[in-house]
């Protein structure tokens, strides 16, 4: 299509003549521009929204927790996280655990696979159908960051729905150092 | 062929347009990765970014003023017209209170150079983070206060917006203590629920 004719050229003295042409510009070039621009502007504006992760915390000064209230020690899991990216979890209390503290990785074979056997566990352990595991989450001071929303990535993953970001107590210390993870 | 040009263009300038230039930040950081994809709530929403153990904090435009306002008569110190405005415009700043003056009389360019900007102080000691998140979200519940009594929103609305949204920006090397007591501040402040910036992580994680 599109060439810009310009008439004349064999004219040998007769009346220069011009030509009916059929004025139109090449546009290929224009357009695979336009779309690559296009492209840019599409990738650019929905990737660059930030994703977040929504965390609510408890109340600090709640007051009225019981100290009677019975914990239910069988759906109960304490996930400690160490150093080097290592975790440490246990069911039950510290005192009297229901499993034994057990040394962990992240990822899809380690902590993960703890998760779905305890949540089974959880729910062997309670009648009511909508009750399950609850995972109470400790980082040491050895931790970083990633490793924290690493573990409330799993704890989405796995969708449990009872989980809270504890204070490590002195006693889960000792225990972490004993076992080489702090 | 003019027809797919036409259509080519409209769509480049509604891009162009509706693109929203990405803000120089003071502090670059690499967020972890998640497989959570909830998406960030587009206004109403302060960010607290740590990296390397500093804090810096960005407030949304429209409180920016009011926050300033706030700081300065608590704080006792007098910002001219020009520092207003330039605050207004300055996306995300850590210094501290003593240093915003010379930090507003800079340059963009220098504001924003690695290493010009030091931290918001938030040990306990010399807490001016509890001070500036403070500040924020009572300017930022004033203006909905405003709207209320204008009539502009109804109750409900205002229930819902008042509150400014928090959201931890950390750099996934960031030790955790260091954002656990960004959550303590936080928390001491009653605000309870925040989110979390994370990037994307692939379904097969």
């Amino acid at each position: 299509m599109a060439e810009l004719n310009t008439g004349g050229g064999g004219g040998d003295g007769k009346k220069v003549r011009s030509k009916k042409s059929n004025p139109g510009v090449d546009l290929t070039a224009m357009v695979d521009l336009a779309f690559l621009l296009i492209t840019f502007f599409m990738l650019t504006t929905t990737l660059s929204k930030p994703q977040s992760m929504p965390l609510a915390m408890p109340d600090k000064e709640k007051t009225d927790t019981d100290p009677d209230m019975k914990v239910p020690e069988d759906r109960m899991m304490t996930i400690l996280i160490g150093k080097d990216n290592k975790i440490l979890w246990y069911m039950g209390m510290l005192a009297t655990p229901r499993m034994e503290p057990t040394e962990a990785k992240f990822g899809k074979d380690g902590i993960r696979k703890d998760i779905l056997k305890n949540t089974a566990y959880a729910k062997q352990h309670t009648e009511k159908a909508d009750e399950g595991l609850i995972v109470n989450i400790k980082a040491s001071d050895a931790a970083s960051y990633k490793n924290l929303v690493d573990i409330l990535d799993e704890m989405a993953i796995n969708k449990v729905q009872l989980y809270a970001i504890g204070d490590i107590t002195p006693e889960e210390i000792t225990l972490l150092t004993d076992k080489g993870l702090y | 062929m003019t027809a797919m040009c036409d259509v080519a263009f409209l769509l480049l300038s509604f891009f162009v347009m509706t693109a929203t230039a990405k803000q120089p930040e003071p502090k670059p950081v690499d967020t972890p990765a998640s497989t959570v994809i909830d998406k960030l709530p587009e206004d109403g929403v302060a960010t607290i970014t740590v990296g390397d153990k500093q804090v810096f904090f960005t407030i949304p435009r429209a409180s920016r003023r009011g926050t300033l306002e706030r700081i300065s008569q608590e704080k006792g110190v007098s910002f001219t017209e020009g520092e207003y405005k330039a605050f207004e415009n300055m996306e995300g700043f850590g210094v501290p209170l003593n240093q915003l003056k010379s930090l507003l009389s800079k340059s963009p360019a220098v504001r924003n150079a690695p290493g010009a900007q030091v931290g918001i102080p938030y040990d306990t000691i010399n807490d001016q983070l509890t001070d500036w998140v403070k500040q924020a979200r009572e300017a930022h519940k004033a203006i909905y206060e405003g709207q209320l009594q204008e009539g502009k929103i109804n109750a409900e609305e205002f229930g819902k917006k008042a509150d400014l949204g928090i959201a931890i920006k950390g750099d996934a090397k960031e030790d955790f203590m260091t954002v656990k007591r960004i959550i303590d501040i936080l928390q001491e402040q009653k605000k309870n629920r925040f989110f979390l910036i994370t990037g994307l992580r692939n379904k097969d994680f």
